[in-house]
């Protein structure tokens, strides 16, 4: 595979937050490991889902990508649609605002992520106006277009968030990621509020708007039905690594890694005849702190099939087949 | 045998500055011993408030429960005097709330909140409590309870503290546990450890559970039977098999094709339900899902449907008959 097909390489990233004691002289005591070295490749045109439980560094590995966050160590390149490639921790200043349009970002919580001062137009213009590409007349009329784009009236500009559902509001942040007419987006989140029925509505938008832009997803969800119908590719993390990460079809059909199959064994089915037949693997506990990691493997304190190497050694991030793109970091995986 | 609860007509409105919000509009329905129902809706739809009324647990002034009776064991529990609903509620029935993280009280023990309820309902002395307490918190899989009962609330995992809620809830050894959106503020693997917990107490202690919740995958695979709401209006109710097999109201078909599966094999589009919830502010004379609802015709605006039996035990609130308009 020719290298022009990755979008974004990440490798060996790590973020830990400090924990400091006292007011002047603070002095750091300890640190939070939300993402404690990974490594993987998103390719341009693909939906890559990132999927684990709350706590598990998912959002901070979106924010330390898109540099919201700067990172500890490890690399980022991106590679934008004119092939240049730029390693995005290195960048400062210019440079790197420059490097924002091409990448943006899709919020959680439709209700925190819009300035409720703000009419929807100055929301969804701001960009447009900070990155100096349009401005005036041309401002207004790049934003009757994008609201159009995602399914508003043109006419709404006018109004402020409150005045809209959590599903419009949604649509709004959709809009504003879209402004500069990004190759990149991070979705952190991005259903996770929203009703049953409503879901359904933003998800298809994400997914016409992916094929008509050719954009770029980062997916980032802890509901794995979703992740499924959205992803090409599907990443499962646990306590700040990544345990596992193959093709949707591979992952789901064929789990390798102890708990990305009791993760996928946890979620119900909306279907009583299935559930009926269902065995579930149930985890015991809950994830340990990331402050303090388990030694080893991160998993091995909850692992069901965990032997004595799991608590010794950090299992290698490696190829499960050869070739197959299957990988998974487990002592125990053949 | 008459059923355990019996609830008829039951209405609940709230008095707001912008005037009356119709949340809970004549639902009936009954819960029968050691049964589990599941009742299922989007945000706003009265799932909470309609459980909430039956303990007379809304607050009043602004809320008041406009009519209908909710018969349990008989006596109607919209009747009863504060005292007489007070030995009700956390002894016959008990209740457990979405959110673990705020229902607990932060600043009393975890030990304190349990044997409150036990020296209220049981009458029973401090050491008999706590000993109770124990046993408790070893049902609902708490290692080392007795230790933990001296620890505050914050010293608990969310899932933890879920499962302090229910052993709270199940201390007085209720006929009707009613479940409020218990696992949506916790993860999935926590989720199947709670569901399985809750499956296990049901069978052991044979009470009723009333399950309330957003996620029709969670209750495929725990209730017999499901009642739909859908603007204060119960739409549908069938025997879970039936309901995912055959949904018949154009809600329930909606919402069961919005959601995608885990087991899913073939990408396909997601059915979407274009529009919104109605504001419960002013109903529209009609089906409140009209205004949604891709089958709408002119009556759908005009009446609204009542609740009818489809087939023994099913039942559906629309005109149209979307069998024959699915096959058409």
């Amino acid at each position: 595979m020719s290298n022009d097909n990755i979008l974004l390489k990440v490798e060996d990233l790590k973020k830990h937050f400090p924990i400091t004691q006292g007011i002047i002289f603070m002095k750091q005591i300890g640190s939070v490991k939300a993402v404690d070295g990974i490594s993987f490749d998103i390719k341009r045109g693909e939906t890559l889902g990132l999927v684990g439980e709350s706590g598990c560094g998912k959002s901070t590995t979106g924010r330390v990508i898109l540099q919201l966050h700067r990172a500890t160590s490890g690399k980022v390149f991106f590679t934008a649609a004119d092939h240049q490639e730029h390693e995005l921790t290195s960048l400062k200043g210019e440079s790197l605002r420059r490097m924002r349009r091409k990448m943006q970002m899709i919020f959680q919580d439709p209700y925190a992520s819009l300035n409720p001062r703000m009419t929807v137009g100055d929301i969804i213009g701001e960009p447009l106006v900070i990155h100096g590409v349009a401005r005036g007349k041309e401002v207004q009329e790049r934003v009757e277009e994008l609201l159009k784009v995602v399914g508003l009236n043109s006419l709404f500009a006018n109004r402020y968030p409150h005045e809209f559902s959590g599903g419009q509001r949604q649509r709004i942040g959709v809009a504003r990621a879209l402004a500069l007419n990004p190759e990149f987006i991070v979705c952190d989140e991005p259903i996770s509020a929203l009703d049953v029925s409503i879901q359904a509505q933003v998800v298809n938008l994400l997914e016409d708007l992916q094929a008509q832009f050719n954009l770029t997803y980062l997916f980032i969800a802890h509901d794995l039905s979703m992740v499924r119908h959205i992803s090409s590719r599907v990443a499962v993390m646990y306590l700040g690594i990544i345990v596992e990460l193959a093709s949707r079809d591979e992952l789901y059909g064929n789990p390798l890694h102890p708990y990305a199959q009791a993760l996928l064994s946890a979620v119900p089915v909306p279907d009583p005849l299935v559930e009926e037949k269902r065995q579930r693997i149930i985890l015991q506990g809950d994830v340990p702190s990331p402050v303090n990691p388990p030694s080893g493997c991160r998993f091995h304190t909850r692992c069901p099939i965990a032997q004595s190497i799991c608590s010794e050694a950090r299992p290698e991030w490696r190829e499960a087949t050869a070739g197959g793109e299957h990988w998974v970091a487990c002592h125990l995986v053949q | 045998m008459p059923a355990l609860l019996e609830v008829k007509g039951l209405r609940t409105q709230f008095q707001t500055r912008e005037g009356l919000v119709y949340a809970v509009n004549g639902v009936t329905y009954q819960l029968e011993e050691g049964e589990t129902l599941g009742i299922v809706g989007e945000s706003g739809c009265g799932k909470t408030v309609n459980v909430l009324s039956l303990l007379r647990l809304i607050p009043e002034p602004p809320g008041k429960i406009a009519g209908g009776q909710a018969l349990f064991q008989g006596k109607d529990l919209l009747k009863m005097s504060s005292d007489e609903i007070r030995h009700v509620r956390g002894a016959q029935i008990a209740m457990v709330f979405q959110d673990p993280m705020t229902s607990l009280n932060p600043v009393l023990t975890i030990g304190r909140q349990l044997t409150e309820a036990l020296e209220l309902h049981l009458g029973m002395n401090k050491e008999q409590s706590r000993q109770r307490s124990i046993e408790l918190l070893e049902m609902v899989g708490i290692p080392k309870a007795g230790d933990r009962l001296n620890d505050y609330p914050h010293q608990f995992s969310g899932g933890m503290r879920q499962r302090v809620m229910i052993s709270m809830a199940l201390s007085c050894a209720p006929q009707v546990l009613i479940a409020d959106e218990p696992t949506t503020a916790l993860d999935v693997t926590i989720q199947a450890q709670i569901v399985e917990l809750v499956k296990r107490l049901r069978d052991e202690l044979g009470m009723a559970i009333i399950w309330i919740t957003h996620d029709l995958g969670v209750i495929a695979g725990l209730a017999k039977r499901v009642i739909v709401m859908y603007a204060g209006f119960i739409i549908e109710e069938a025997p879970v098999k039936e309901l995912y097999g055959d949904p018949r109201h154009p809600y329930t078909l909606g919402l069961l094709g919005s959601l995608p599966r885990l087991d899913e094999t073939l990408h396909r589009r997601l059915v979407s339900i274009e529009g919104l919830p109605p504001d419960l502010l002013g109903l529209p004379p009609g089906c409140p899902f009209a205004p949604r609802c891709v089958y709408a015709m002119d009556r759908c605006h005009k009446e609204n449907p009542p609740l009818e039996s489809v087939s023994p035990g099913h039942w559906k609130a629309c005109w149209v008959d979307t069998r024959r308009e699915k096959t058409q």
